[in-house]
């Protein structure tokens, strides 16, 4: 290649990076204008306590997001967040009150995340069965399953040799919040630094090409829906270890939440299209409304009807402005 | 009506996409019953005229006259009650639904807000019997094969009482047979006074039907042809700025490995293919002829592990073949580019970077992250090999041209250094410029001791191209033919069944062949 060309390869790429990242930061503008909205509307919304606040209430719908972004990338759904979430708080309140079992507090709700995940998993990439149905299936069986570990009761444990997760801080910052940072950024990292990433991609774009390109399509939706599973075991701990407790109740209505953030954040429905940057921004856009509404004192029917019009609205916006480009 | 009236023209009409100049004043006009041919390569604005015309888009600048009259359509269904019918490509029918349903689909008819379905049944009924068509008003749409389906879509114009006809590669996905009969169709309604506007990349059936051919390159009125001038050389010309001379130009290796590939009786479990033996040489190009439908394309996938086989064997380099996945059989060195780009091989949404380096990633990686240094330099050398034009390497598969995307899924393929490239279907709705380069390519990769497979529908190309043609029939190769039989005639004889298929034995037939 001669200089000029070479120049114009790195003008274009510099171009096509920017454009990348404004794709991806789409939806930050409604961000901003939330928080500038919130922070007229009430002295109390910038403080340094209520921001850690924020972020901490958002830490766990963060890292059940980041999973259902690796999810819906390729095109698939997780409904039973929610239920391994519960699942797996109940398992690790159940090995924290035997003080023989103590070692396994963190290890068996990670692992019980993963296996259910990887189920999920197995009967959409082998036995072919939609997303939606296998994962409403295990929503519904596990959250059964939930109760029953919990003999239908909450699980209460003041000693809870995992507690520093959930109450202590790194320095100023709390291990929830670090937990959700570290997680989204591993996701970042294998979503655009790996071979696994582009190939998640690469199945969400066009899964018979991916196919016929070599990638074992299997392998890759049951890595996706294992992760799921895995991080919905590492929010059933961030949970548990906050309430020094678990119940069949926890975490209902989660998916819902978590697919707000990913869709607000960009991702494609259709799959091959979106970001786990943009997942974080979804997924705190949703934490600073909760925030910012219960500051102001509006009832809690309210805060339902304005959050689920504000996913409408920014969702529009944003599909608005990249048609427009 | 007089042949000579002008019913729809346009003026200075122009249309710019970010970061391109798609039309830059264009004035064309169309006549009262004429089949008119409107050529050019890839990219050269066809697409976009014809969308204008037919609502789609709106145009930046010039003007449109219908009957004398300006027009302006905001929409398809404004530019259709004005008896303009835009036939995709990509065709616009629901498999879901009826034909009936299909041809009134966006203006049903109703009353009382109950939909009329005997009416529009009685009327579609009307329409295809008109056309011919075999199939009835109740069909379910998803039954019906890629022609019957572009039948629909006419009878949908007709209903419509549509006085231009705009067609965009209507022949692309259909057998010969089936493009003899979307002709005669084609005529029939050029004498009752229908002006079909016709986009084809194929200049034969162009010379043979069109009253007048229209040039566009670069977004560019260039000329229109009439009568007698209409001929191959001079349209090519006025398409590239160059001579067709050497079109199907390609190098021939001059050392070949007989024996490289042999196949021997591959079946598959849906009686498409009824049992195919073959050998190729390392260095040959070999087609695989036949009508749509023969089983080629059932055969290449069974070759290359994307479809389970029932039977068969084959061997490569002397080693026998194990291939139960495309993963593995990519690793045995065979690759396959499928026939249709869109939906089997590209991934619209990446960059072409991702879609170049999309089978070495894996290789290049170390322990599972991108090398991303290294993978930028293969996409940048392909690019530069095989004149892949685009805005830059990060530019998404879907904003390029049909030629530059099978380029893609090309350089994509030739990182694996494949010993059997299956091509099927590889000019699809490639431009003419293109076209020649990928024949050239083809050359060259065969000369590095690669066995080509070429499946193909276009017979020019696998009479231009191949050094032996396999003809198939009903899932089994009827003629091997080389040298002076490479022509469409015999091809077509063995194809259709006219000529009785020779005498082929499973195991090395040609050895004295060659």
């Amino acid at each position: 290649m001669t200089a000029d060309t070479v120049t114009a390869a790195a003008q274009a790429k510099s171009r096509a990076s920017r454009s990348a990242l404004l794709r991806s930061l789409g939806i930050l503008p409604i961000l901003f204008l939330i928080c500038i909205l919130f922070a007229m509307l009430n002295p109390n919304f910038l403080t340094a306590v209520n921001l850690i606040n924020v972020f901490r209430q958002a830490s766990i719908n963060i890292v059940l997001a980041a999973g259902m972004t690796f999810v819906i990338l390729t095109g698939g759904i997780d409904l039973s967040v929610g239920s391994i979430l519960a699942c797996t708080a109940v398992l690790s309140l159940m090995s924290s009150i035997r003080p023989e079992l103590h070692w396994a507090t963190i290890v068996v709700p990670l692992a019980a995340g993963l296996i259910m995940g990887a189920l999920n998993g197995v009967l959409i990439a082998y036995v072919k069965l939609p997303p939606f149905i296998v994962t409403l299936g295990s929503m519904t069986a596990l959250r059964g399953a939930a109760y029953l570990f919990a003999n239908g009761t909450t699980i209460i444990n003041n000693d809870l040799n995992f507690a520093w997760i959930g109450n202590e801080s790194l320095g100023p910052v709390p291990w929830l919040i670090v937990i959700s940072f570290v997680i989204i950024l591993l996701s970042w990292v294998v979503l655009t630094k790996t071979t696994l990433g582009v190939r998640i991609y690469a199945v969400g774009g066009n899964e018979q090409a991916a196919r016929l390109t070599g990638i074992k399509v299997g392998g890759v939706l049951v890595f996706v829906y294992a992760i799921s599973g895995l991080l919905s075991g590492i929010g059933g701990v961030m949970t548990s270890s906050r309430l020094y407790s678990a119940s069949g109740l926890l975490g209902n209505g989660y998916e819902l939440d978590a697919i707000a953030a990913v869709v607000l954040g960009g991702t494609s429905f259709v799959g091959g299209i979106g970001s786990v940057a943009g997942t974080l921004i979804g997924a705190l856009i949703i934490a600073f409304l909760n925030n910012g509404l219960t500051l102001m004192n509006i009832s809690y029917f309210m805060q339902l009807v304005i959050k689920g019009l504000v996913i409408i609205i920014a969702v529009m916006i944003d599909k608005y402005r990249t048609s427009r480009r | 009506m007089s042949p000579q009236q002008v019913i729809l023209s346009v003026s200075e009409l122009s249309k710019s996409f970010p970061g391109v100049l798609a039309l830059s004043k264009v004035s064309l006009d169309i006549r009262t019953g004429e089949f008119h041919a409107v050529v050019g390569e890839n990219g050269a604005g066809k697409s976009t005229l014809m969308k204008i015309l037919a609502g789609v888009y709106s145009p930046d600048g010039g003007r449109i006259f219908l009957d004398g009259a300006p027009v302006r359509f905001d929409n398809p269904l404004k530019a259709l009650h004005h008896g303009i019918s835009l036939i995709n490509q990509e065709l616009n029918i629901a498999d879901n639904i009826t034909v009936a349903q299909n041809v009134f689909m966006g203006s049903e008819l109703g009353r009382f807000g109950l939909s009329r379905t005997e009416e529009m049944a009685r009327r579609t009924r009307e329409v295809l019997d008109l056309l011919d068509a075999p199939f009835a008003a109740e069909t379910l749409a998803g039954s019906l094969s890629i022609a019957e389906k572009q039948q629909v879509e006419i009878a949908r114009a007709l209903v419509h009482n549509s006085r231009i006809i705009i067609m965009d590669e209507p022949t692309a996905a259909l057998s010969e047979n089936e493009a003899e009969k979307l002709f005669e169709l084609v005529i029939s309604l050029r004498a009752k006074g229908i002006s079909i506007v016709y986009i084809s990349h194929r200049i034969n059936e162009i010379i043979r039907l069109a009253d007048r051919v229209s040039v566009l390159r670069d977004g560019c009125y260039i000329g229109t042809l009439e009568g007698a001038e209409i001929e191959s050389e001079l349209i090519v010309k006025m398409m590239v700025g160059r001579s067709l001379t050497d079109f199907y130009q390609h190098e021939i290796a001059t050392e070949r490995t007989e024996g490289f590939l042999k196949v021997e009786d591959f079946r598959d479990f849906q009686n498409k293919v009824n049992g195919v033996s073959f050998e190729a040489a390392a260095g040959e190009i070999v087609a695989l002829a036949g009508l749509v439908g023969s089983g080629r394309t059932e055969f290449a996938r069974l070759l290359f592990g994307a479809d389970r086989k029932a039977a068969g064997k084959a061997t490569l380099e002397g080693r026998v073949l194990k291939v139960g996945s495309p993963a593995e059989a990519i690793r045995q060195g065979i690759a396959y580019v499928p026939e249709d780009r869109k939906a089997q091989g590209l991934f619209l949404m990446l960059s072409a970077h991702e879609n170049i380096t999309m089978n070495v990633i894996g290789q290049t990686a170390v322990s599972g992250f991108l090398a991303s240094g290294r993978n930028e330099r293969i996409t940048f050398d392909a690019i530069q090999k095989f004149n892949i034009k685009l805005a830059s390497h990060r530019t998404l598969a879907l904003s390029l041209s049909g030629g530059n995307q099978q380029k893609l899924l090309l350089a994509r393929w030739l990182q694996i250094r494949p010993k059997v490239l299956l091509l099927d279907e590889p000019t699809r709705g490639v431009d003419v410029g293109a076209k020649s380069e990928i024949y050239k390519l083809m050359g060259e990769i065969a000369k590095q001791g690669v066995a080509v497979v070429l499946i193909s529908s276009e017979l020019p190309e696998v009479v231009g191209v191949a050094s032996r043609v396999l003809v198939m029939r009903a899932g089994r190769i009827v003629a091997d033919l080389k040298g002076a039989d490479i022509n469409q005639e015999t091809i077509i004889a063995y194809a259709t069944g006219v000529r009785e298929p020779q005498t082929l034995t499973a195991a090395a037939p040609m050895k004295e062949l060659v």
